[in-house]
């Protein structure tokens, strides 16, 4: 006689936890030498790299803090960080989050992982922890790397910041970690979109490519001239926005927003991720991505989101223009200017003078005045004024300005020839390099100081 | 005496869109036995092991696996192990790595699970450390083996588990699968390889366009099988065919084309016919040296239930036969 078992009623199968999920992904990331090879470049690459242009005659002078490589360690990370913000994490972020799917793909492992697991959803979270974990320290690497490269290089030197204020080591310090840490949210925001065209596309090399089209989308995006509102609403926006930290007062409001909407660009990327992934059909081997269901899924929430972004921005914030205006020009090259001029009386062994008593004003025009006075290009005039105690003329100089659309400036000197037409300034101790002959500077596009 | 069943399912459905992949399909499979599961390609064999490794819902009937009542969720009990369309290792890790970390996974130390053990049992000792990455066909299938023993499942799924397999290889798996039904664990196999199944399984499910069209011993499929065809070898092989041509229910068949061998020849018939003939041949003093069948049972059952082609072939002769 034959006779089953009594069945018993639905006894879920016991689940691998999250924890041993997660250990298990990292693990498999970990054995790829493809990982390996990336952790060991983002860990020592940068001090090489940062090392080497140190000791260089020619600096980097048009990446942002470039030209203080010689005088400071610090520099040399925040020259690393505008580097990978436009490409390294970009790149990081397709290379582990946007394969960590498609590789199961590749090898036709779901079906044993599932069997393994037996939780789409705790396969998920595991993976996506596993490769945020690996992105971060492959951040991580690119920060300290960077920054131990400058420190042996060049040494523990204060900083000059974007308004021309000098940052003491400890500050600076502070500050460019800080930095690194708000790229972090950009990077979580790549990271994410890389989980979800690793999901959505499968095997197709689309998907691995997805967060590095993304990034290079949103930096010529950045480029155009876009109203003030959508260039925050962005989510790369958090790559540049780190600027802001090096001023005084430190233009909070922009970092604030773009790491925001760069979290909230992460959230959401994942989430779209996960429900793509949770409704996908495992048991069909010639599955290459969700297709169509991508783009209802995947994409139309995150334009929304744009959208969204883009009208709670302008609503809050004052601008919805360019955010450079003629003011504020004028306004942030005056405040770097006197910084800087006090460096170079120091420098040239004179009586010390304060901000207070310089009282610099600038004066700029674009375009000699025959258009909107307002916006990017490197048509901005300036002539700078200044007041020295005691002494009845006002000292005079000039500029050319070179803005672009995200509200960086190079100022470049353009005489007189003593105070900033040249290089080099000749001191006591020999020729040293002219703080005043062209620097960096920042306007705040919203401005709400 | 009372048989526990590993698996049981009734009415089983799946469809992906518009095919029909599983079309009320039923399965039993008692404990400590090896089943076969046949089928040509896209007859639906690995959509229902899917279902039993719990990779996918049926859209209806009952499944019973382990005495559980599979329901609409996702996974299988506790128990079941297995792999379909080939075992998923990790290219980049050593095979004791990839048996670790799936120990790891399942929540046991990597030192005590029986990593050794597994791998002795499938042969791959001498391989233990080397990158799956440079594994044959073969040896992946024996580490899928082993990373699905480590689990001690009392319930095996396996998917052409022979596929690639040496000599050798071969027999580790079938030692294995052999050992694992005497201790009481139920095995469930796809295969194209005939002489595999037919070594291995007590009971073969024969599966067409979604349908189960034969399930059953082995020795039941043979005894409803159509007429087959078999080699015979003789002491006189003129008088044999001969004697052959005049036997009820025996047709020689014509193969003097392809045929080597002088002494061989090859007649179609249903078993009682072929008693009678060998009967026959030893009153003439003729001395059988070989009878074989030229295809298997199971293989000339599989084309006779699954090719139409086929059957329209397997009946004309038979009908010729009644005729004659």
């Amino acid at each position: 006689m034959s006779a089953t078992v009594v069945a018993e009623h639905v006894a879920p199968a016991r689940r691998v936890s999250v924890a041993r999920g997660y250990r298990f992904e990292l693990v498999k990331l970990v054995s790829q030498w493809r990982v390996r090879l990336l952790v060991l470049a983002c860990w020592i690459t940068p001090a090489l790299f940062v090392a080497g242009v140190s000791q260089q005659d020619t600096l980097p002078s048009d990446t942002l803090f470039g030209r203080w490589m010689h005088a400071t360690g610090w520099a040399g990370p925040l020259v690393m960080l505008g580097f990978a913000g436009s490409w390294a994490l970009p790149l990081l972020a397709s290379l582990v989050a946007g394969d960590v799917f498609a590789a199961e793909d590749r090898l036709g492992t779901w079906r044993h992982l599932l069997v393994a697991v037996r939780s789409p959803a705790r396969i998920f979270v595991a993976k996506s922890l596993a490769s945020v974990t690996v992105m971060v320290v492959l951040v991580a690497g690119l920060a300290a790397s960077s920054a131990a490269g400058g420190l042996v290089a060049v040494g523990n030197q204060p900083l000059v910041g974007l308004d021309g204020r000098l940052l003491a080591p400890g500050d600076a310090a502070g500050r460019v970690l800080l930095a690194w840490l708000c790229a972090l949210a950009p990077t979580l925001a790549l990271a994410a979109i890389g989980l979800l065209g690793s999901v959505a596309l499968g095997r197709s090399s689309m998907g691995l490519l997805l967060p590095v089209l993304v990034a290079l989308a949103m930096q010529v995006a950045q480029m155009l001239p876009l109203p003030v509102a959508v260039r925050l609403a962005l989510p790369g926006y958090a790559f540049i926005a780190w600027n802001g930290l090096f001023t005084n007062p430190a233009q909070l409001t922009p970092l604030l927003i773009g790491v925001a909407v760069s979290l909230a660009w992460a959230a959401l990327a994942t989430a779209l991720a996960y429900l793509l992934f949770v409704r996908r059909d495992f048991t069909n081997p010639a599955y290459d991505g969700s297709g169509r269901r991508a783009i209802t899924v995947g994409v139309l929430p995150l334009a929304a989101l744009t959208a969204v972004t883009v009208g709670a921005v302008a609503v809050a914030t004052p601008s919805t223009g360019s955010g450079i205006e003629q003011g504020k020009v004028q306004k942030s090259l005056a405040t770097a200017f006197a910084h800087l001029y006090r460096m170079q009386t120091e420098q040239l062994h004179r009586p010390a003078v304060t901000e207070a008593q310089l009282r610099t004003s600038a004066a700029c025009t674009k375009s000699d005045g025959q258009a909107a006075q307002e916006g990017a290009g490197n048509d901005w005039r300036c002539v700078v004024s200044w007041h020295l105690p005691g002494v009845a003329v006002t000292g005079t100089a000039i500029y050319q300005l070179d803005i672009t659309s995200d509200g960086r400036f190079v100022a470049d000197g353009d005489g007189p020839k003593e105070v900033n037409g040249y290089f080099l300034v000749r001191t006591s101790t020999g020729d040293a390099p002219n703080p005043l002959w062209q620097f960096d500077g920042n306007v705040d596009l919203l401005d709400t100081h | 005496m009372e048989r526990r069943h590993a698996v049981r399912a009734g009415g089983i459905t799946k469809c992906f869109g518009d095919v029909v992949a599983l079309d009320g399909v039923d399965l039993e499979v008692t404990q400590g036995q090896i089943h076969g599961l046949v089928g040509p390609n896209g007859a639906g064999k690995t959509t229902l092991l899917g279902l039993l490794l719990g990779l996918a819902v049926a859209d209806g009937g009952r499944l019973e696996i382990l005495g559980k009542q599979v329901g609409r969720a996702f996974a299988a009990p506790d128990g079941v192990a297995g792999f379909v369309d080939g075992p998923g290792l990790y290219p980049s890790l050593t095979a004791r790595q990839n048996l670790a970390a799936l120990a790891a996974l399942r929540g046991h130390d990597a030192r005590t699970a029986g990593i050794d053990d597994v791998l002795h049992q499938v042969g791959l000792t001498d391989v233990a450390d080397d990158r799956a990455r440079g594994f044959s066909l073969g040896m992946r299938q024996r580490l899928g083996l082993a990373a699905a023993l480590l689990t001690k499942p009392r319930l095996l799924v396996l998917d052409e588990p022979s596929n690639g397999l040496d000599p050798a290889g071969k027999r580790h798996v079938h030692r294995v699968l052999t050992r694992l039904a005497a201790d009481g664990t139920s095995v469930v196999l796809s295969s194209h390889r005939m002489d595999d199944l037919e070594a291995l399984c007590s009971e073969v499910t024969i599966l067409a366009t979604g349908r189960v069209v034969f399930s059953g011993p082995l020795g039941k499929l043979a005894a409803e099988s159509r007429e087959l065809e078999y080699r015979l070898r003789t002491s006189d092989a003129r008088a044999a065919r001969d004697l052959a041509a005049e036997t009820g229910g025996v047709r020689v068949v014509d193969d003097a084309g392809i045929r080597q061998d002088a002494e061989v020849f090859v007649v179609r018939a249903l078993i009682p016919a072929l008693d009678e003939l060998v009967a026959q041949l030893v009153r003439s003093g003729i001395a059988v040296r070989e009878l074989a069948p030229v295809v298997s049972p199971l293989e000339a059952a599989f084309l006779a239930l699954t090719e139409p082609d086929q059957q329209e072939h397997q009946r004309e002769p038979q009908h010729q036969e009644v005729g004659r």
